[in-house]
């Protein structure tokens, strides 16, 4: 891969355009950029969501996010990779996680964001509590995000 | 070893981490958990339902056979649920 790779596990909130950027800036052999961002929503199994914090494993999140960029880059031919999870309290209509991911043509940019933001919600270490009308209580694991993680083993 | 907890296992254990030293005879992740419940009811608890309980060794995902030996830091955690 020639391009950078930037793994960030942060409170902050992040600019999409200005990640987008740091991966094109300078560049004329990249043509295809797919962001993916995924945001607090206020309806999670049809209770209304007023808070979500997400707790993680400081050392453990990022690498295991970097074991699964190096995966992404030796399945496609990448130029380029971004992923920003944000740790701590959120409102809905906040941003949680991006995943930028460049390369030449847009299949290859696609399918890595994709394979990236399925391994990321089954197996990198963060855990999001969720708070309502109803109560405080941990967010539980969803099986159609183990299927949907499977869908990337190779056979 | 240092052992470390999080989220509801976290909550149920009542710290975020401690240093252990199990017996030579506890051998592996399952093993630990195990040795872990017997300690007292607030493990027990913390692991009533270990087949829940993933695990990572030094920041790597395992399975409940792995050896513990030469483990710095084992880590016990529900499923995760970021993205």
């Amino acid at each position: 891969m020639t391009g950078p790779v930037t793994i960030r596990v942060q409170q902050d909130d992040f600019d999409v355009a200005r990640e987008i950027a740091g991966l094109t800036r300078g560049r004329t052999d990249i043509g295809a950029v797919v962001s993916f961002s995924g945001i607090c929503r206020s309806d999670e199994d049809s209770a209304k969501v007023a808070a979500l914090t997400l707790e993680h494993y400081p050392g453990m999140a990022e690498e295991e996010i970097g074991r699964h960029v190096d995966e992404a880059i030796s399945r496609w031919p990448l130029d380029g990779v971004t992923v920003i999870h944000r740790v701590g309290r959120f409102m809905p209509g906040q941003n949680i996680v991006l995943v930028v991911t460049a390369s030449q043509h847009r299949k290859a940019a696609f399918e890595a964001a994709e394979f990236l933001m399925d391994y990321l919600k089954t197996s990198a270490p963060f855990w999001k509590k969720e708070e309502s009308a109803t109560g405080t209580g941990w967010v539980e694991a969803h099986a159609r995000d183990d299927e949907a993680a499977a869908r990337w083993t190779k056979s | 070893m240092k052992v470390k907890y999080f989220a509801w296992v976290r909550e149920r254990v009542g710290k975020a981490e401690e240093t252990i030293e199990p017996p030579a005879t506890v051998r592996t992740v399952e093993e630990l958990i195990a040795w872990l419940s017997g300690l007292s009811e607030t493990y027990a608890y913390a692991f009533e339902k270990p087949k829940v309980i993933r695990a990572a060794i030094d920041h790597a995902h395992v399975r409940p056979d792995a050896a513990i030996a030469g483990a710095r830091e084992i880590a016990f955690f529900p499923p995760m649920t970021g993205g």
